[in-house]
């Protein structure tokens, strides 16, 4: 650790000390001071058995400024990550007539089918048909949704992945309003 | 010349330009430096703290343009804490009182208020280009401010700063007579956009050629933009989610190819990479891309938009591209001068990471490339020895191997021959940072060959003072020197004080100086302000006795003509 005799003095006052440890024992060096190969061994295995991890500590030991990337860079990579790790897709799902909304997460279905189940139970009603041409037929309760465009469409026309990436909010209309989307009679 | 009227050597010196230029020439003799001092309108100063507004003042009293930058450059990764310095409000209030007729202010790295916005933009009649890189301390307020403000306002381009954004209306600020708009760019704020007040902006402003949106501006929205401003040269494309089957995507497609004049490309910051082929038709104009931030656009969609961009100069990308990518760029982009290879996975999984592979293909096939900036997961000498035969015209060439002290990944030495080979080739170097296992040998061959070199980024490098001193004396031309984590201590620091009137600063964090060693040097060098950045609350660095002999966390010391500064926090110690 030091390099330069003026410190002898230091080793022996380290002899005298009184310190809580068990004698023989080397205080540990922090990683990065004055140790030249800076980090502590166990680094590399931890990077050879993670692999490719998605936990939120990260398996490295961390070094405060490395790799040298900017804060701004960072922090945009980081928060791409997240979202493209799933972390839920939720939205609003009104229902005319109920006093409030629910909110519920889109990547826990697989498919409309599983979705429709889904919030006839929340909502206790039932949904109807679907059917390409004529929408819903069964009922008076039609779902429909808000898409990123800030248009209004009917559930189920389009594919499931498309749905799920551009369903911004759900809306399960009712009564003389259903009439509009072309829902049979 | 000198029997020339001054008014023709001020003619002459018109067509002088570059700052290093226009130094020399205030030199040469006293009236050649009164008559560029009286002419000088653009200053550039690399230290905010070297200096103070009342002296730059009285020498330019025509400034029109100051550059200006703050912090170190370790601030950029966190090592500087937010309130060591750099505030820009002294200097607008200084400005502003001396009645300057400032038209362009450009900062770097500086602490900026709403408050200095506001100032700013209400005190200058003719002011035209704000630019601020890595900045922070402001809202959209401020922004406000100056979109209300300032008449005649030609660019307001915010790169990657800190922006708290109140969602406020600051772009329905510009009034309806600003017409005269060049360059746009709020890629950084995080919050939304009213759409309705930018397509007014951009349809009004006919002399715009850069805008850059930020994420809040959808594709439609894009389309609109893209119809309205066909003229455009550089494009961020803020958020491009998009159904290829979508109306707006039809717009967007027609739109592009109305943009013959596009060069630049950069933002994707939410990308549908299937949907790229849209800009397919202008690649093969482009001679800037940044794809840094676009972090869904990889694989081949990445590689076929690259391989219409056969005049690329300039590409910054994620390096998911692989080695694989990177081949593709060496065949495809032979008039490529900068690359830069930014990691993707901060986190350490390193599973699509570039290696030497990619660095070698590229050396290969880009004869102009003249800067490199490179993260990778591994390195050999042999490769770099190799980039240093096919390049020997870098001026910046920085690498950071991921992973600290990693040796030769084939032969399990040290990179000093490598990175030697390449100091000793290129020899128009300016820029360099080190990475991976180095001990004093590689700076040996940095001081014996590095004539021309500039900065220098060194971390977890080196064995004894003798490396540093290495450099010190043989860097003829230094002017920043960063060392983190190394084992350079206090006779290195002390061993030529001149030196470092020469050079704009050092920095040395986490290395071997102690408490004593500094204040000698502050001693010795009373035209130095030498700070001790120390944030420690349990407070293990005292003034007296025995604690001199402790180590220094940070040190950073700069030459200035204006003592010691005034502004400092209390827990930077100016010695």
């Amino acid at each position: 650790m030091e390099k330069v005799g003026v410190y002898d003095e230091l080793d022996n006052l380290k002899a005298t000390e009184l310190r809580l440890g068990l004698p023989g024992t080397e205080e540990t060096v922090s990683c990065g001071k004055s140790n030249k190969r800076a980090l502590p061994n166990n680094t590399e295995k931890e990077i050879e058995s993670t692999g490719k991890t998605e936990t939120a500590s990260p398996p490295k030991a961390q070094i405060v400024g490395w790799p040298p990337v900017r804060s701004y860079r960072k922090n945009n990579i980081q928060t791409k990550k997240n979202e493209s790790e799933g972390q839920g897709n939720y939205v609003k799902v009104s229902m005319d007539g109920a006093p409030y909304l629910r909110k519920i997460d889109l990547t826990m279905y697989k498919q409309y089918p599983e979705l429709m189940k889904s919030l006839e139970n929340m909502f206790k009603f039932s949904v109807g048909e679907y059917f390409e041409r004529e929408g819903y037929k069964g009922s008076d309760f039609v779902p429909t949704y808000e898409d990123k465009d800030g248009d209004w469409m009917l559930v189920g026309d389009v594919p499931w992945e498309m749905f799920v990436s551009s369903c911004k909010r759900l809306r399960i209309m009712k009564g003389s309003e259903v009439k509009g989307l072309g829902c049979g009679v | 010349m000198n029997y020339f009227p001054d008014e023709v050597i001020e003619h002459v010196f018109d067509f002088v330009t570059s700052h290093k230029d226009r130094n020399a020439i205030s030199l040469v003799c006293k009236s050649w430096y009164k008559i560029e001092r009286y002419s000088r309108q653009k200053v550039f100063i690399g230290n905010c703290y070297a200096i103070n507004p009342e002296r730059l003042l009285r020498r330019f009293p025509c400034l029109k343009s100051l550059t200006l930058k703050g912090k170190p450059h370790f601030a950029d990764f966190n090592l500087v804490p937010h309130e060591w310095g750099g505030f820009v409000l002294p200097w607008i209030e200084a400005l502003a009182r001396s009645r300057v007729g400032l038209e362009e202010l450009r900062l770097k790295r500086m602490v900026v208020t709403d408050e200095s916005l506001e100032l700013l933009s209400r005190s200058f009649v003719n002011f035209k280009s704000l630019v601020l890189v890595s900045c922070e301390g402001f809202t959209t307020d401020g922004l406000a401010s100056i979109a209300a403000n300032c008449r005649h306002l030609r660019d307001l381009d915010l790169q990657e700063n800190e922006i708290d954004d109140h969602r406020g209306q600051w772009l329905s600020c510009f009034p309806d007579t600003c017409t005269t708009l060049v360059t746009l760019n709020f890629a950084c704020l995080e919050g939304e956009t009213n759409l309705v007040a930018l397509e007014r902006l951009v349809a009004r402003s006919p002399n715009l050629k850069s805008l850059k949106l930020n994420r809040a501006v959808p594709l439609d929205a894009l389309a609109r933009l893209m119809v309205c401003a066909p003229q455009i040269v550089d494009l961020g494309v803020g958020s491009y989610e998009n159904d290829p089957d979508s109306e707006s995507y039809m717009k967007l497609k027609a739109a592009i190819k109305k943009c013959t004049s596009l060069r630049s490309l950069s933002g994707f910051l939410e990308a549908a990479p299937h949907c790229l082929s849209a800009f397919h038709p202008i690649c093969h104009n482009l001679t800037s891309l940044n794809l840094s931030y676009a972090a869904e656009i990889h694989g081949s969609h990445l590689i076929k938009l690259i391989q219409h961009c056969k005049k690329l100069q300039r590409l910054w990308i994620l390096d998911s591209i692989g080695d694989k990518g990177l081949e593709v760029v060496a065949s495809t982009c032979k008039d490529l001068q900068e690359l830069r290879v930014f990691p993707s996975d901060l986190l350490g999984g390193g599973n699509t990471a570039v290696t030497e592979e990619g660095l070698v293909a590229i050396s290969a096939g880009c004869p102009k490339l003249h800067s490199i900036l490179y993260f990778c997961q591994q390195m050999t000498n042999a490769a770099l020895v190799t980039v240093a035969k096919n390049c020997p015209n870098f001026i910046r060439f920085r690498l950071c191997i991921l992973e600290p002290n990693k040796p030769d990944h084939v032969t399990s030495q040290p990179l000093d021959e490598g990175f030697g080979a390449i100091v000793k080739a290129c020899k128009s170097l300016r820029r360099l940072s080190l990475s991976g296992l180095l001990t004093d040998q590689v700076f040996l061959y940095i001081g014996m060959y590095a004539n021309q070199l500039e900065m220098l980024s060194i971390a977890f490098a080196g064995d004894t003072d003798k490396g540093m001193l290495y450099v010190l004396n043989g860097c003829k031309k230094m002017k920043k020197l960063e060392i983190r984590d190394s084992p350079f201590g206090d006779t290195a620091l002390l061993a030529d004080v001149s030196k470092y009137e020469t050079m704009r600063s050092l920095w040395m964090s986490s290395c071997e100086v102690t408490l004593s060693g500094c204040k000698r040097l502050a001693q010795k060098a009373p035209w130095l302000n030498v700070e001790i950045i120390n944030e420690n609350d349990n407070n293990r660095m005292e003034e007296n006795g025995h604690e001199g002999r402790q180590k220094v966390d940070k040190l950073y010391l700069y030459r200035t003509v204006v003592g010691t500064r005034m502004d400092a926090p209390p827990f930077v110690w100016i010695l």
